[in-house]
C-alpha cells in the first residue's frame, strides 16, 4: 500500500509538471498581456512593471524561474489583483469554493444513490420511469440553466432566497441545488443501471436462498458490489465541483475559485491562470489516488499496483 | 397424500414465466413426493423444468415466473401459501440450495467466514463467538484445511472445488432437512465432481437430509439417487426407483437417454445413439406428448392427447401411449403412414 501511493504520488509530480509546462505556454502563446488594459502608460511605467514581474527575460527564463518557485510551493504574484499573491487568492477562494461544492456533493452522492436504488427495485414501474426522465434532464440541462430558474423563482419571484452571495446558510441553498443536479442525475442512472446488473447476479439468488431480507440483500449484497462504477465517477467529479463550477459561481457573484479561474484567463493575469490550474490539476491527482483506495476497500478482487 | 415421513410433496404444480413474448409453460402438472433421507434425482435436458422445479420448492423462481396451480407441502407447511416472511425463515433454514456455478455464487467483496456466519446469524441465537466457532466446523465437515486462515478469505482467493464446499457448507449451515443441489458439478472438472458428489452422500449419512440432485449427468444419479424423476417438456414422464429407471425403463425418452450415454457393462462395441430432433417449444406446448416429435415409436393418438400415468410397480409409472396397451391396439404407427 505504502509503495503503491508513493509510486501514485511520483507520477502526479510528474503530471504536474507536464500540466504546468503545457499551461504556461499555451498561455503565451494567446495574444495580449497583463498591462495592456491599464490607462496611458508611459514607456517607462510599462518596462517597470514587466521588469518586476520578471515578464522583460526571455521566455525560457520565465519558465525556468516559474519552475523553481513552484517547487517552493510559491506561486508568484499577481498581476492583477496587485499586491496579492496567488498562494494568497488560492487560499482564500477556495474554502468557499469547497464547502459548496463538498455540500452538493454530499447531497448527489446520498440522494443519486437513494434515487437510483429505489429506480432499480421498481423496474419497470411509474416511479421507474418518473426518476429516469427527471435524471435524464438532470444531465441535459446545464448548471447555469438551473441556477438562474432558481433564481428567478426562488430570489425574485418569491423572495425567499438571497440573488447574490452574502456568505450566510440561506446564501448555500441555490449553488448547492445548482451544482449537485447534474452529479445527482449522473449517479442515479449510473447506480439504476449497476444495481439492476448486480440484482441479476448468482450471488444476489444465494442471498435470497439464505433467507435474507430484501432490505439486507439490497443494502449488504447489492450496494457494495453496485456502488463501483459510481466511486470511479466520484474523483474528477468531486475535484470539479470542490474548485466549482465556473459559471455557477459567476452567476450567483460567489468569491470562490471558478470565479477566479475564469476572470485571470480574461486579464491574462499569468501567474493566476499558472496557480489556479496547477492547484486543479493537483487537485485531481489527489482526488484519483483516494478512489483507488477507495476502490480496494471496497472491492478485495482489486490489487494496487 | 399425507403419508408418514413425507417430506415434501410437490402435487400437480403449474409453473409459468409470463415473458413480453407469451407465456412459457415451464411445469405443467409436475408431482413428486420425496421422504425423509431419500436423495431423489431429477433428470432431463436444458430447458425441461427441472431447475425450475427445484427454486419453485424455495419459491425462488425468478421473475417473471409465476406459479399458477398445484401445491407444494414441506415438513407439515403449504409453502405455496406461507407469505415471503415465513418462507424466509425457511430458506438456508429448513431447505437449502446449491447452486451449479460456485464461481459466481458467493459475494465478491465478502469474506467466506463472513458469508458463512451471517446464516448462522440469521436463523439461530448463536453469537458471534458461537457462529466463529460453528463455521470452522462446518468448513472442517466439507474438508477444507486450515479454516480459520479460510475464513478470512475472500472468493477469488479459492479454487473452484473450494468455494463449491463452501457453499455446501452455507448450505448445511442450519442442518436442514432438505438439500436441493441444482446441477452442483457441473461447472468442476471430474476429479473435483467425484470429491464433491463423495462429500454430499458423506454428509447425507451423517446429517439425515433428504437431497433432491437436479443433473442431466445419469452418471451421476445412478451412484447417487434412490429415486429418479425424469423430465421432459415441462413433466415428469418417467418416475420410479434408481433400478426401475436404468434396468427396465419404459418411456421412449428415458430408453434414449439411456442410449446416449457410454456404459462400461456392455461387451460389444455399442454406437452411442444421440436423440435427434430439438426440445419442445414450451411457448407452445403441443396437445399430444411433448416428445412426440422425436419419439420413434410414435402413434397418431401421440400427437393428439397426453397420456395419463400407467403405473408399473407401486413406485414405477410412466406416462407413454405405448403402455397403455388398448391404444397401441388401436392405432398403427403414425410415422408408418
Amino acid at each position: 500500500m505504502t509503495k503503491y501511493i508513493v509510486k501514485r504520488i511520483a507520477y502526479g509530480l510528474l503530471t504536474l509538471f507536464l500540466v504546468s509546462t503545457i499551461t504556461f505556454w499555451l498561455m503565451n502563446l494567446i495574444p495580449g498581456g497583463p498591462f495592456l488594459a491599464e490607462k496611458a502608460k508611459s514607456e517607462a511605467v510599462m518596462k517597470a512593471l514587466e521588469e518586476k514581474y520578471g515578464l522583460d527575460q526571455p521566455k525560457t527564463v520565465q519558465y525556468k524561474n516559474y519552475l523553481v518557485n513552484l517547487v517552493h510551493g510559491d506561486l508568484g504574484l499577481s498581476t492583477k489583483q496587485r499586491g496579492r499573491t496567488v498562494n494568497d487568492i488560492i487560499g482564500e477562494a477556495f474554502p468557499t469554493s469547497a464547502k459548496i461544492g463538498s455540500i452538493a456533493m454530499v447531497v448527489a452522492i446520498l440522494l443519486g444513490l437513494s434515487l437510483g436504488s429505489v429506480a432499480a427495485l421498481n423496474r419497470g414501474k411509474w416511479l421507474d420511469n418518473l426518476i429516469i426522465v427527471v435524471s435524464t434532464m438532470g444531465i441535459a440541462v446545464p448548471s447555469f440553466i438551473v441556477a438562474t430558474l432558481l433564481m428567478y423563482f426562488l430570489s425574485v419571484k418569491l423572495s425567499i432566497l438571497p440573488s447574490f452571495w452574502q456568505g450566510n446558510a440561506s446564501s448555500f441553498v441555490i449553488p448547492v441545488i445548482a451544482l449537485a443536479f447534474y452529479p445527482t442525475a449522473y449517479i442515479t442512472r449510473l447506480t439504476r443501471s449497476s444495481i439492476l446488473d448486480v440484482l441479476g447476479q448468482d450471488y444476489m439468488t444465494t442471498a435470497r436462498a439464505k433467507g435474507l431480507s430484501q432490505f439486507k440483500r439490497l443494502f449488504k449484497h447489492a450496494l457494495r458490489n453496485a456502488v463501483l462504477p459510481v466511486v470511479t465517477y466520484l474523483g474528477p467529479a468531486i475535484a470539479g465541483t470542490l474548485c466549482g463550477s465556473l459559471v455557477v459561481e459567476k452567476i450567483l457573484t460567489i468569491p470562490g475559485l471558478g470565479e477566479m479561474f475564469v476572470s485571470s484567463i480574461t486579464n491574462r493575469d499569468y501567474p493566476l491562470v499558472m496557480g489556479t490550474t496547477v492547484f486543479f490539476a493537483a487537485l485531481i491527482i489527489v482526488m484519483n489516488v483516494l478512489v483507488d483506495i477507495a476502490y480496494k476497500i471496497i472491492d478485495p478482487r482489486i490489487k494496487l499496483n | 397424500m399425507a403419508k408418514n415421513n413425507v417430506l415434501l410433496d410437490i402435487n400437480n404444480l403449474k409453473l409459468s414465466f409470463f415473458t413480453p413474448g407469451g407465456e412459457v409453460q415451464s411445469l405443467r402438472d409436475v408431482s413428486i413426493e420425496l421422504k425423509e433421507g431419500e436423495v431423489l434425482g431429477i433428470v432431463g435436458e436444458s430447458g425441461s423444468g427441472k431447475s425450475v422445479t427445484a427454486f419453485s420448492v424455495m419459491r425462488l423462481t425468478p421473475y417473471p415466473g409465476k406459479i399458477i396451480g398445484g401445491s407444494i407441502d414441506f415438513n407439515g407447511k403449504t409453502l405455496t401459501e406461507l407469505p415471503e416472511r415465513e418462507l424466509r425463515k425457511i430458506r438456508g433454514n429448513e431447505v437449502s440450495i446449491i447452486f451449479q456455478d460456485p464461481m459466481t455464487s458467493l459475494n465478491p467483496v465478502y469474506t467466506i467466514g463472513n458469508q458463512i456466519k451471517e446464516v448462522i446469524l440469521l436463523h439461530t441465537d448463536a453469537t458471534r463467538e458461537q457462529a466463529q466457532k460453528r463455521a470452522v466446523e462446518l468448513l472442517t465437515l466439507v474438508g477444507i484445511n486450515e479454516p480459520e486462515k479460510r475464513l478470512k478469505q475472500y472468493p477469488h482467493e479459492l479454487s473452484g472445488g473450494m468455494r463449491q464446499r463452501v457453499m455446501i457448507a452455507i448450505a448445511l449451515a442450519c442442518e436442514p432437512k432438505l438439500l436441493i443441489a441444482d446441477e452442483p458439478t457441473t461447472a468442476l472438472d471430474v476429479t473435483i465432481q467425484a470429491q464433491i458428489l463423495e462429500l454430499m452422500m458423506e454428509l447425507k449419512e451423517k446429517l439425515g437430509m433428504s437431497i433432491i440432485m437436479i443433473t442431466h449427468d445419469l452418471g451421476v444419479v445412478s451412484s447417487m439417487c434412490d429415486k429418479i424423476a425424469v423430465m421432459y417438456g415441462g413433466k415428469i414422464v418417467e418416475y420410479g426407483n434408481t433400478d426401475d429407471i436404468f434396468y427396465s425403463p419404459k418411456h421412449e425418452y428415458t430408453k434414449g437417454l439411456l442410449k446416449s450415454i457410454p456404459r462400461l457393462d456392455t461387451l460389444e462395441h455399442t454406437k452411442l445413439i444421440p436423440i435427434e430432433g430439438s426440445p419442445v417449444d414450451v411457448m407452445n406446448p403441443p396437445a399430444g406428448c411433448p416428445f412426440a416429435p422425436r419419439c420413434d415409436s410414435c402413434m397418431k393418438i401421440c400427437l393428439k392427447s397426453m397420456p395419463e400415468y400407467t403405473t408399473i410397480t407401486e413406485e414405477h409409472y410412466s406416462a407413454c401411449w405405448l403402455l397403455q396397451k388398448q391404444a397401441v391396439e388401436g392405432d398403427n404407427h403414425g410415422k408408418t403412414n
